[in-house]
């Protein structure tokens, strides 16, 4: 039973961060229809980011936090304004393989910079933060990313319900020529999606980093991990990304601890076939309709 | 004899058997016998061993690019797998060759069919998905592939790898560099000609039909799923073709390079090259490999210049950026590719003095 309570909360966290992972992938998908494949990098930026501020530059931890914001949301808007502005309306394959290089891109410099060796942060949060029932031990880590997870999927679910900007999104990503026509600058709204992106995969990032470390492999593999998460919660859905997070998280950990530990990696890839077969909207994306 | 066929001054077709020829003058039948002729006679005894080895891994590559073309450029559908199906050619051809004994005329292509059905069943999600939801697929094709070629042991022997029996041609062994690039160029040769019939004939129409619109095409009486599943088989036929020869040539495989990264490889050959452009494949597949084998070489300079080897291994990171920045520039400034560039120069040259 323990190791079953052992099993629930990891896999629990660690669909938390797939959860977050995904909702910078799922707010550029929202707005403007581009599969990010350079997502993990994104990630992995905003995780160095911080490790150069914390441990090299020896800067607060709040300051760099965010320092690391700031400088991921001007990354975002950058690789919007310099790659994929010339791209809008192009062919599907065009766009794809566009991020793909991208993501060949920053992987290179990250390890050109940093080498492909595991990175760690100073130790910063206070152990008073971990919650342990019995048994089951929460370190401090996995409470502070649920915490910062829940603050920013309400300050999100907030922005795209009453703000005008978060209104705008959702409408271009609705229709855009429709919300051109009614005056909303397509443009722009591209470039602070990709901005906002930007800012919640720097602070996935982090979070991932504080939890393994940083490593370019390991979280760039991450980036990966998030299709079969975002299928399964519907590619523009953001609870939907957390709550097939959290699910692809729980598989996961119980396949791993149950069947066997190689199968942990693939069975995501095996769910997300089958979800694509039955139901390929996901569970709460929006159904497209095809009208001729 | 016929008249020999010039450049028209302008466009004369009077029939659409016209408008499908391959050759539009007699000068380009010409110019294909020429570069044959230099291909087959010259180029092996011009080129040192080491040359000799980065044209055949380009042949192959080329003929794996062909068939991604077919999928990608001419079908519409995008697939993240094709690495994976190279794979299963690899493996299907090594246990053939060692489990049930088949030579290596034999095995080359029954892997290649062998890898047509298991590219079919991943084409199977094509019938409801398309766009960004069958790329997503055949991405979760390539890492459940590459799962099984892992962990199948009692089949592929797991990381231990498999070592291939020499190739040979009804008793002729071909063992050396110079043997294979025969046998692999005049398989690409071949290959090419039947792509480039291919797509003349109905199936090519039908494909280009589905790509251009699916709706419509359905609507014109093509049963588009099966089309569909067809492009996946040829395509994959392609893949494991090239993944058979590629495994005789290196005599022991792994699994180790059918990652998602030759997958990308394929994809940028075929995006560099020109989508839907049957020398653009080729051209594609003589960039990148060219472009690996470059990189590959300036680190090597570098590491032995002996800066530093940490310095050196740093530069292998740049390889991949290198890599990442020539699909970046060539979808920024030269969308059409290789393919579109090739032209270009030679309409420069055939309008000279008027070209613009």
């Amino acid at each position: 039973m323990d190791f079953f309570l052992q099993l629930l909360v990891n896999g629990l966290s660690i669909g938390l961060l797939y959860g977050l992972s995904a909702m910078g992938f799922v707010m550029i998908f929202k707005s403007s229809s581009v599969l990010n494949f350079a997502h993990g990098e994104l990630l992995a930026i905003g995780a160095f980011i911080f490790l150069v501020l914390t441990s090299w530059a020896h800067l607060p931890i709040l300051i760099s936090f965010l320092i690391t914001l700031a400088g991921c949301f001007i990354l975002g808007f950058l690789v919007e304004r310099i790659f994929l502005r010339p791209l809008i309306g192009e062919h599907l394959i065009f766009v794809i393989m566009l991020t793909v290089g991208l993501a060949a891109i920053f992987k290179g410099l990250l390890l050109f910079i940093f080498g492909g060796n595991l990175h760690t942060y100073p130790d910063f949060l206070p152990e008073g933060l971990a919650l342990s029932m019995g048994a089951v031990y929460v370190p401090p880590v996995y409470v502070a990313s649920s915490c910062i997870g829940i603050i920013f999927l309400t300050l999100f679910g907030l922005f795209f319900k009453f703000s005008s900007q978060g209104i705008f999104m959702r409408s271009v990503a609705d229709n855009q020529t429709a919300s051109m026509s009614l005056g909303v600058h397509v443009k722009k709204v591209f470039a602070l999606s990709w901005a906002i992106a930007g800012l919640v995969a720097g602070m996935s990032g982090i979070i991932l980093g504080i939890i393994n470390g940083t490593n370019v492999h390991e979280i760039s593999a991450i980036g990966l991990k998030v299709f079969p998460v975002v299928i399964l919660g519907g590619l523009d859905s953001i609870g939907g990304a957390i709550i097939g997070g959290i699910i692809i998280g729980l598989l996961e950990t119980f396949t791993g601890g149950y069947i066997s530990p190689s199968l942990k990696d693939v069975v995501p890839y095996i769910i997300l076939v089958f979800i694509l077969l039955i139901k390929p909207y996901g569970l709460f994306g929006l159904v497209e309709i095809e009208r001729v | 004899m016929r008249k020999l066929q010039m450049h028209a001054c302008g466009n004369y077709k009077e029939h659409y058997s016209q408008e499908i020829a391959i050759f539009e003058t007699d000068f380009g039948r010409l110019w294909m016998c020429i570069g044959l002729a230099a291909l087959f006679c010259i180029l092996p005894f011009a080129s040192g061993p080491y040359f000799l080895y980065v044209l055949n891994i380009t042949g192959i590559a080329a003929i794996a690019a062909l068939g991604l073309n077919i999928l990608i450029g001419f079908t519409g559908q995008i697939s993240l797998g094709h690495g994976a199906f190279f794979g299963v050619g690899a493996y299907a051809g090594a246990i053939l060759a060692t489990r049930l004994g088949f030579p290596f005329w034999l095995a080359v292509p029954a892997a290649g069919f062998v890898t047509a059905l298991v590219g079919m069943i991943f084409g199977i999600p094509s019938g409801r998905l398309k766009g960004l939801y069958l790329t997503i697929a055949t991405l979760a094709g390539q890492f459940i592939i590459e799962y099984i070629l892992v962990h199948w042991e009692s089949l592929t022997q797991g990381t231990m790898g498999i070592t291939l029996p020499a190739a040979s041609i009804f008793g002729f062994e071909i063992g050396n560099d110079l043997g294979f690039f025969y046998v692999i160029f005049i398989c690409l040769v071949a290959m090419t000609y039947i792509t480039v019939n291919l797509m003349r004939t109905r199936f090519g129409r039908a494909f280009v039909a589905i790509r251009d619109n699916d709706r419509a095409a359905e609507g014109m009486g093509i049963p588009i799923f099966g089309y569909k599943l067809l492009s996946f088989a040829i395509s994959s036929f392609y893949a494991g073709f090239a993944g058979a020869i590629w495994a005789f040539y290196s005599i022991s495989i792994t699994t180790e390079p059918f990652n998602l990264g030759l997958s990308v490889e394929y994809i940028a050959m075929v995006v560099i090259g020109g989508l839907g452009s049957i020398p653009g494949a080729i051209f594609g597949a003589v960039f990148i490999t060219g472009l690996n084998e470059i990189l590959r070489f300036v680190t090597d300079a570098f590491m032995n210049m002996g800066i530093s080897t940490s310095f050196g291994l740093n530069l292998a990171a740049l390889r991949e950026f290198a890599f990442g920045l020539a699909i970046v520039l060539f979808i920024l400034f030269e969308p059409k590719g290789l393919a579109e560039i090739w032209r270009i120069i030679r309409s420069n040259f055939r309008l000279w003095p008027f070209s613009y």
